[in-house]
């Protein structure tokens, strides 16, 4: 199949650029798995990126990389201006927000939505010694809970554990998006959500991102969310960016032009 | 009738000692899920140094707090073996228990049991002067509680801060820790030294109250604090008020008593490690129970 990659035409200040990166799993072993061989991908500022792909063609192992779980072998990976090559994983949540496929893993189970509201309200400072629980925030914790729409803005001394899949990812998207962050990742992140809850995350994430202005990275499987969000759609496959358009160029694209594509890439995985 | 009162004193007394060190434990097994073994070390270690603080003349408050500090420096080494240079959980906690050994005999200089008499301690020094003559008799179990119960207001405060906040997610949820921008590895280390600093703490407690030092008195305490963990919490957890601190300091009395009673129904010393691993299998056995009916009714309230 040939590759389609449209010059990205919006242009404008640089927030992710990722060079020349090679990534192989347990090299020189039998289970040796390379998944990047000179791969590159930049972001511009506020851009809001769609990622589809076929199954283990790399798209958590690039979200893992820029987030620094997992290390590259060469290559460069830039946010903001700043090499974060030599930064550790929490050094990066700095700038870097994330929501995962996984609901039980933005959010902690055994504290309450207050306490985990005033947690991240704190990112970027020292956890010390003073009350984890500001008062003072109290209203501003309700404010920001109460646009979700599914009332837990009354609910703040509820634990966390007791809420839906569905509840703990929107307020999983709303912690890491409490402070200032360059870069928000999401990462096939209503996946493991009812169909209406995901729904109601992806108007969620919509919106959080259009108000707050985030430059967005999406990894999503689902086609027609890739569609009518964001403003650029990337398609993985094999460790390459098979296609890559932006605004009006992914328009010349229906949902039944991607499935097939789609298909076309998963029949050449033989899945 | 006397002799119940005796026993029940007793029983109460060495339950507020360890119930110290049950509290440590508990920072270190039920908040972070780590076995940490070196407490066996950790605890001696705080009887040790006070021993020798004391006889050189140190105040006894001093030595409290010494031995706490002693404590934490002993936590720092197991959580650094562990995270920084990865070495699994169990292995970093026997090798600090086995290094300690040799430094708790270096502190007695190299004696195995070093009493202390007639030497100023919490307890017959200072403010419990003050008590008034009617309560002098149970000045011990007075002083202890006060111990005890400061101990563990604090213990209480600082799981409300920002760092006992973070504390708790890091055993929940490492990976929620990362995303605060915080190593989850700094946080373990830190309630290691908390935990380990406890057991200190509790290690000095005792050698005040026995006026003697002895290495040896550490053997059994993993299981001691594991197990007043354990029968604290599972009996305890259904209600919703209760502080786990105050579970430990149950589950350490509970357990006291369960081996003072046995001892008194005639089983000979002898068995008294056996009887320790009995109710240790017990107290897990009914935790698993406990979980699994609450695991199921969780997993109905969810679909
Ligand atoms: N930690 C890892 N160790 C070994 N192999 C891995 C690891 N993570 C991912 N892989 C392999 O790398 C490939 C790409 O995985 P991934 O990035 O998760 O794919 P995707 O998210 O696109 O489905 C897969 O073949 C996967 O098995
Ligand atoms: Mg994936």
């Amino acid at each position: 199949m040939q590759s389609l990659i449209v010059p990205n035409p919006v242009g404008g200040e640089m927030m992710v650029r990722i060079e020349h990166i090679h990534k192989t799993f347990n090299p020189g072993s039998v289970n040796e798995r390379p998944v990047f061989a000179d791969f590159g991908l930049t972001i511009c500022k506020g851009e809001f990126v769609s990622v589809i792909g076929s199954n283990g063609s790399g798209k958590t192992t690039l979200l893992n990389l820029l987030c620094g779980t997992v290390p590259q072998d060469a290559g460069t990976v830039e946010v903001a201006g700043r090499n974060v090559d030599r930064q550790r994983d929490h050094q990066r949540a700095a700038f870097i927000g994330r929501v995962f496929q996984d609901p039980a893993k933005g959010t902690c189970a055994n504290l309450t939505i207050l306490e985990n509201m005033a947690l991240a309200d704190n990112k970027g400072r020292a956890y010390g010694l003073r009350p984890g629980v500001n008062g003072r925030r109290m209203n501003a914790y309700r404010a920001a809970l109460e646009p979700l729409g599914l009332g837990l803005e009354n609910q703040l001394h509820l634990t966390v554990g007791s809420l839906s899949g569905g509840q703990r990812q929107a307020l999983a998207l709303l912690l890491c998006t409490m402070t200032p962050i360059d870069l928000l990742i999401l990462d096939e992140h209503t996946a493991a959500l009812d169909p209406r809850s995901s729904e109601t995350v992806m108007e969620l994430t919509d919106r959080v991102v259009r108000e707050k202005k985030l430059t967005t990275l999406m990894v999503t499987h689902n086609l027609r969310y890739a569609m009518s969000y964001g403003d650029r759609l990337v398609m993985m496959h094999q460790g390459r960016a098979v296609l890559d358009v932006t605004g009006s160029g992914r328009d010349a694209y229906a949902v039944e032009d991607l499935v097939r594509m789609f298909g076309e890439i998963s029949i050449e995985m033989g899945n | 009738m006397d002799i119940f009162v005796r026993l029940l004193i007793n029983v109460m007394e060495e339950g507020l000692i360890y119930g110290i060190m049950a509290m440590g434990v508990l920072i270190t097994y039920s908040v972070l899920h780590f076995p940490d073994l070196s407490v066996d070390g950790t605890f001696p270690l705080g009887a040790c140094v006070t021993a020798a603080l004391i006889t050189a003349g140190v105040h006894p408050v001093l030595a409290l707090c010494i031995s706490f500090v002693c404590g934490g420096a002993a936590g720092s080494v197991t959580g650094f073996l562990h995270v920084r240079l990865k070495i699994s959980d169990l292995l970093s906690g026997i090798l600090v228990m086995t290094a300690l050994w040799s430094v708790n005999l270096a502190v007695l200089g190299g004696r195995a049991v070093a009493p202390f008499f007639n030497q100023p301690t919490v307890f017959n020094s200072g403010l419990p002067m003050l008590l008034p003559e009617a309560l002098r008799p149970r000045r011990v179990l007075i002083i202890l509680a006060v111990i005890t119960l400061i101990v563990k207001l604090l213990l209480d405060l600082y799981y409300k801060t920002q760092s006992g906040l973070l504390l708790r997610a890091t055993g929940d949820n490492a990976q929620y820790v990362v995303s605060q921008g915080v190593s989850p590895g700094r946080m373990k280390v830190t309630g290691l030294m908390l935990g380990n600093g406890l057991t200190a703490l509790s290690g000095s407690v005792l050698a005040q109250q026995a006026q003697s030092a002895s290495v040896s008195s550490g053997t059994g305490i993993v299981v001691m604090g594991l197990a007043s963990v354990i029968i604290g919490t599972s009996l305890l957890r259904g209600l919703r008020f209760v502080r786990p601190t105050t579970m430990a300091l149950t589950g350490c009395v509970l357990y006291k008593a369960c081996l003072v009673a046995a001892m008194q129904m005639g089983l000979p010393t002898n068995y008294l490690k056996m009887l320790m691993a009995a109710l240790f299998i017990a107290a897990l056995v009914t935790g698993n129970v406990l979980d699994g009916r609450r695991g199921a009714r969780a997993k109905l309230d969810r679909t």
